[in-house]
């Protein structure tokens, strides 16, 4: 099977997932994430949920290709993230993220997928997170490469 | 907390680790939304990278799901609050190279150490910040 198609039957598994988790409702989220009197704990069970699948499903069906023939079932390198660096950039870069979160309870997939309900709110942040993305990867990142002394 | 708000929270949550863990097998990828996102704004990637057929599977399993009769839920987040959101969700999932999907669900569920510390970090930052103003 063609990978983009894959990737496709793999979004829509994936927005489903959002919307019958609850995850795109902010009111859950944030239900979450305030410690109160009325806190929610669903969010813990999705998290829950997707581990149950993804950590057996890596230890059993993933893990052994990576350490042999390091190719996905089409033949793809298997792109795993090389960086396993714990730094400045990391702890601030969750921090925003964090703080971002906190203030709306909405993160990337429940952003993206909400767009279909064409509210306001949801376009603003998802416009607002693209423009930021854009200004991280075009100017900020540029600089402070520019900037740092290379090796 | 009821059985009847578990249930779904439970198979929602299994089907984001089903798709996470069927890309990764199938295609080698990892499906980090906010990275999925970001590969939007490059160059060229309105020929048809993976990311855009994944992204636009997002809004078709959205629109699934409507019609298969889950509720679209109303999102009562006022317009600069939204700006202020989704910048800070911009810059620093990019400067983390992740989010709830990527160190959330793949890096944890791979064991990765720096997913776990992120996943921690912005959790704890989320918390502090929901419980201080919500």
């Amino acid at each position: 099977m063609n990978a983009k198609l894959i990737a496709l039957l793999c979004g829509v598994v994936f927005g489903l997932g959002m919307m019958i988790s609850g995850m795109v409702d902010p009111n859950n989220v944030l239900g979450f994430l305030t410690l109160s009197a009325s806190w929610n704990p669903s969010l813990a069970f999705v998290m829950g949920g997707a581990l149950a699948v993804f950590i057996p499903a890596y230890q059993w069906l993933i893990k052994p290709r990576v350490d042999a023939s390091k190719t996905a079932l089409t033949g793809q390198p298997l792109q795993l993230p090389a960086n396993r660096q714990i730094d400045g950039k990391l702890l601030a870069g969750a921090s925003l993220f964090g703080i971002g979160w906190g203030v709306a309870g909405i993160c990337p997939g429940p952003g993206l997928t909400m767009l279909i309900s064409g509210q306001a709110p949801v376009w603003v942040f998802f416009v607002s997170m693209l423009a930021a993305m854009f200004a991280y990867q075009r100017v900020i990142e540029p600089l402070s490469r520019a900037t740092k002394p290379s090796a | 907390m009821t059985l009847n708000s578990i249930l779904p929270a439970l198979l929602g949550g299994a089907l984001l680790g089903l798709s996470a863990a069927a890309l990764l097998l199938f295609t080698g990828r990892i499906a980090g939304i906010s990275g999925i996102v970001a590969s939007l704004l490059n160059k060229g990637s309105l020929s048809g990278p993976w990311q855009l057929w994944f992204a636009g599977g997002m809004l078709l399993g959205g629109g699934l799901a409507v019609l298969a009769g889950v509720p679209l839920p109303t999102v009562a987040v006022p317009l600069p609050v939204a700006v202020i959101a989704g910048v800070l969700v911009g810059i620093g999932s990019r400067m983390a190279n992740g989010c709830t999907s990527g160190h959330g669900i793949c890096g944890i569920g791979r064991l990765s150490l720096r997913s776990i510390v992120a996943t921690a970090v912005f959790m704890l930052c989320a918390v502090i910040t929901a419980t201080l103003i919500h």
